[in-house]
């Protein structure tokens, strides 16, 4: 009982353990001196910007709209095909066998370890209108690189691995003695992926497009390439931070990058809420 | 933890018979994965290696003697022999501390190590142009007394070290929490000190997950684009990284040459998901000879 209380009230637990106090230390130290004393910088960079100014560099201005636009809407269509997509190819790797798989489930990593800026020249040598793909859609009129569809391109290789993994494990610890109660109720199969294994991944299949969103939210490199960077049309949000610094106009750059910071934060935390709602229902 | 995606480490189940679909759904589906996969990661794969190579072998090596890409290979090497021994102790460090003991606001100390993964690159370079650019928070100071961070190999270094930051430690924290800590008791109760608990039972213990996240690091270090071309300041022989060498050689129609640089770095991604494949297969197997060795039935 009484070490009970006494555990509640100190602040770490007692180990025989040695090393808590130089790694937590170093730990703190280090994240002090690479994250947070940078970021303050920031914060503090734009706490002396007046609101007047911020509000016409980051919010008004047409050429910095159209990008949130652009960034906002490529990025939602992006996730959402990750979510489509990323469904049947997790699907299909846990339930299904096939010559090649375990190949094309190591594939589904790519886009973490591929530099962005050869997944961009690679798409946008691909996807341009004398290119491997290109060439077949340019006849119907399609452009894809240079173009609005491209950025969608990018940004979906960018996100697939996030649908995919988060997907993946929910499916695997599915219980199948749910679906034989289900097909023995009379359901068929198509019902009971719909009423049955979808609801329960549905909180992974979420999580996994919230992070495929936000990480696209944020890309840049694949993008800058693919995208043709035409101000109001194909210009993105990071690009266009890219250009104020390029002209020293610091007070815009940081405005944006507020903009888009708030918003990388605020996807962090439904990602942490919808983890703990998967969680909680996993228990359940 | 918008960003990271776990080493898996259980094997999966095997699917009950009664519970699949007709053949024709069954290979519907295992198609459109193909297809849509095909798309967007093996023909932009294939690509970079049939035009690296498209010209011949000679021009695949010409790429590599002319003094800009020396340069720029030499200076991505510097960067990454910097930023991932850093980032490496960092990661043991924070994952001892995270997974080995208790305490309160482990789970925000968690997020907050992820929160490099939910920052744009560009922003992440913006950060430090605040802080040490010309018109940054030390940047007169730092012009008085001549000393370069932005436009120069420092202010690269710092970026990557920032994007870069949570790779080993988010590879770490769920392996070494899923171990718990009855070896490292055991050794101590048997008299071994500190060091030596971590040297001969946590690292052997955790040696694949560790090799996994280092090279994961180490390929993201060499690769980022985004946070360095915002500090670099784009300086041919001087502050040009392999990803942006491949950029100006790309812009100057030189499709040949960047994609010989590209087939570098993509061979550098490959190699990191081979390692990631044995690293989950000798976990899974591991896991699967302890089960026995203890008894544990395995179904």
């Amino acid at each position: 009982m009484s070490t009970q209380i006494f555990s509640r009230i100190q602040w770490k637990q007692p180990s025989v353990l040695p090393g808590f106090g130089i790694s937590m230390g170093f730990t703190l130290f280090y994240m002090a001196l690479m994250v947070f004393i940078p970021l303050a910088g920031l914060v503090l960079f734009t706490a002396q910007i007046s609101f007047e100014e911020f509000w016409a560099k980051a919010v008004t201005d047409p050429r910095v709209l159209a990008s949130y636009r652009l960034s906002f809407g490529a990025s939602f269509i992006a996730a959402s095909l990750n979510g489509f997509f990323g469904l049947i190819v997790a699907w299909v790797l846990v339930r299904y066998s096939f010559p090649g798989k375990r190949v094309v489930d190591a594939i589904v990593d790519l886009p973490f370890a591929l530099p962005t800026a050869v997944s961009g020249i690679a798409l946008t040598t691909l996807y341009a209108h004398t290119g491997w793909i290109g060439r077949w859609l340019d006849p119907w009129g399609i452009q894809v690189a240079y173009a609005y569809p491209g950025i969608v391109i990018a940004l979906t290789l960018i996100g697939l691995p996030f649908v995919v993994r988060t997907v993946q494990p929910a499916l695997e610890d599915l219980e199948q003695e749910l679906e034989e109660a289900s097909a023995s109720l009379g359901a068929n199969r198509l019902q009971t992926f719909l009423r049955v294994i979808l609801p329960v991944v549905m909180p992974s299949l979420l999580t996994g497009f919230a992070m495929a969103f936000a990480r696209s939210l944020g890309e840049f490199g694949s993008v800058y390439f693919i995208a043709g960077n035409m101000p109001h049309k194909t210009e993105i949000a990071p690009l266009l931070i890219l250009i104020k610094l390029e002209q020293y106009d610091y007070t815009g750059a940081t405005a944006i990058g507020v903009v888009m910071l708030i918003f990388a934060f605020a996807s962090l935390l439904v990602i942490n809420l919808l983890q703990w709602w998967s969680n909680r229902r996993y228990r359940a | 933890m918008a960003g990271h995606v776990a080493l898996k480490t259980h094997a999966s189940a095997r699917p009950i018979a009664s519970n699949t679909e007709p053949a024709w759904v069954r290979w519907t589906l295992i198609t459109i994965s193909l297809l849509f996969l095909t798309l967007v990661l093996f023909m932009p794969l294939l690509l970079v290696f049939v035009y690296a190579f498209g010209q011949g072998l000679g021009t695949f090596f010409a790429a590599f003697t002319e003094p800009d890409a020396r340069s720029a290979i030499r200076l991505t090497l510097i960067t990454a022999a910097i930023a991932v021994p850093l980032n490496t102790l960092f990661g043991v460090a924070a994952a001892w501390a995270i997974a080995k003991f208790n305490f309160k606001g482990k789970n925000v100390l968690i997020t907050l190590i992820d929160l490099p993964f939910a920052i744009s690159p560009v922003i992440a370079g913006l950060i430090f142009v605040i802080l040490f650019g010309a018109r940054g928070w030390l940047g007169p100071w730092l012009i008085e007394n001549d000393i370069r961070i932005i436009f120069a190999t420092p202010g690269i270094v710092l970026a990557t070290l920032f994007v870069t930051f949570p790779f080993v430690a988010r590879e770490l924290i769920p392996l070494m929490q899923a171990q718990g800590t009855e070896e490292e008791q055991s050794a101590l109760t048997l008299g071994a000190n500190g060091w030596q608990t971590f040297w001969r039972v946590t690292l052997p213990n955790i040696k694949w997950g560790l090799l996994y996240g280092v090279i994961l690091c180490n390929a993201r270090a060499m690769g980022e684009f985004g946070a360095v071309s915002v500090v670099s300041g784009h300086i041919r022989g001087q502050t040009n990284t392999m990803p942006l060498h491949i950029e100006i050689l790309y812009n100057d129609y030189q499709t040949t040459a960047s994609f010989a640089v590209a087939s570098l770095l993509a061979l550098l991604a490959v190699v990191t998901l081979v390692v990631k494949s044995l690293v989950e297969w000798k976990i899974t197997r591991d896991h699967i000879v302890a089960g026995r060795e203890s008894g544990e039935s395995i179904q």
